[in-house]
């Protein structure tokens, strides 16, 4: 069976999804508390992203003082309370990451 | 706000704004893309196919998974519902994004939805959420949007190219929620948004044994409920 059917379809349920509601608002008025809801989303779905990604380390959930990955998200955090630029808080958490990698194999 | 569009920064500006912004958060998808191009020869894809589903799906997580499947010899049903699921995450995207792009017409609006991924999306909607004319702010998203896709689409290339010769456990996957701290935490300012994020996290780890990143979603939207609490306990 080809594959190209599945690539095109599957292109065009994500499309649909992304579409939804850019096109269902230019037509109909949200209700308030909807519109409130929004605000949300993005550090809701951002934050419910990086925590498990934090505590994946080398294809496994390794909920341990042990994950390096743990220290370099708080380390990272730690410097986007103090900082803004995008770049300084990656390279702070790769910075941490290589640090407490080399650390915790020491140990 | 004024209603003066002459007060609104160019569409050059917006657009070279949109792709400044962008460029950092490239650091964290980059690798994504090479070891996507890179998994997919080895799910024995052709390179036609590999490039197609980075340009005609654009989602990487989901792609990474369907590369899996297709590694697996799933079926084409299976695989359409499981990269839906995984991308309904991008329906609250596009909920939190349409009241900015209300006023736009349909060809930008099909564009605009086409470029919402996460990593455009965490930039774009920081923009928007900043007080200044909104009026060439889609030139902004259309610019961050392209820059992405751009390096989403040679990065595929650079995967299929060099196939299997990179290593898979790089802890540059880790780069990635790295620039989502970066994008999250300074606007982190009111308590129930604060409250949102904890709860939103906390569950995405309590939920990860979830199947097709289901957790997710749970996450999130137990995330928003928190938020939307926090704000009546308060009045």
């Amino acid at each position: 069976m080809s594959i190209w059917p599945t690539i095109f379809v599957a292109g065009f349920l994500t499309f649909a999804i992304r579409l939804s509601f850019i096109y269902l608002l230019g037509r109909i008025t949200a209700p308030e508390w909807f519109m409130r809801a929004l605000r949300y989303v993005p550090a809701a779905v951002l934050s419910a992203i990086i925590i498990p990604e934090t505590l994946t380390w080398q294809g496994a959930v390794v909920l341990s003082w042990r994950n390096p990955q743990i220290w370099a998200a708080a380390v990272a955090i730690l410097v986007a309370l103090r900082v803004k630029n995008v770049l300084i808080i990656i390279g702070s958490g790769i910075a941490a990451l290589l640090v407490f990698q080399w650390l915790l194999a020491a140990i | 706000m004024t209603s003066m569009s002459g007060g609104a920064p160019s569409r050059r500006r917006e657009f070279l704004g949109g792709v400044r912004d962008e460029a950092p958060i490239l650091l964290g998808v980059a690798p994504f893309g090479v070891i996507f191009g890179a998994l997919a020869m080895a799910a024995h894809l052709s390179t036609a196919a590999a490039q197609a589903m980075s340009s005609v799906i654009f989602a990487g997580s989901a792609q990474f998974i369907a590369a899996q499947l297709l590694a697996g010899s799933a079926s084409g049903l299976v695989i359409v519902a499981v990269v839906f699921v995984v991308n309904l995450r991008h329906a609250l995207y596009s909920a939190s994004v349409a009241p900015h792009v209300k006023h736009l017409g349909p060809v930008w609006k099909v564009v605009l939805a086409y470029l919402l991924t996460d990593e455009a999306y965490a930039v774009v909607i920081t923009h928007y959420n900043q007080p200044g004319d909104a009026s060439r702010k889609h030139w902004y998203y259309l610019g961050a949007g392209l820059t992405l896709w751009s390096c989403w689409q040679v990065c595929t290339a650079v995967g299929i190219l060099l196939g299997s010769r990179i290593p898979e456990d790089w802890p540059l996957s880790f780069v990635l929620p790295l620039t989502f701290i970066a994008l999250v935490v300074p606007n982190l300012r009111e308590r129930s948004m604060v409250l949102a994020a904890l709860v939103a996290g906390l569950t995405g780890a309590l939920a990860m044994g979830l199947p097709l990143k289901t957790g997710l979603l749970v996450a999130a939207l137990a995330g928003i409920l928190t938020g939307l609490l926090a704000e009546r306990v308060r009045q």
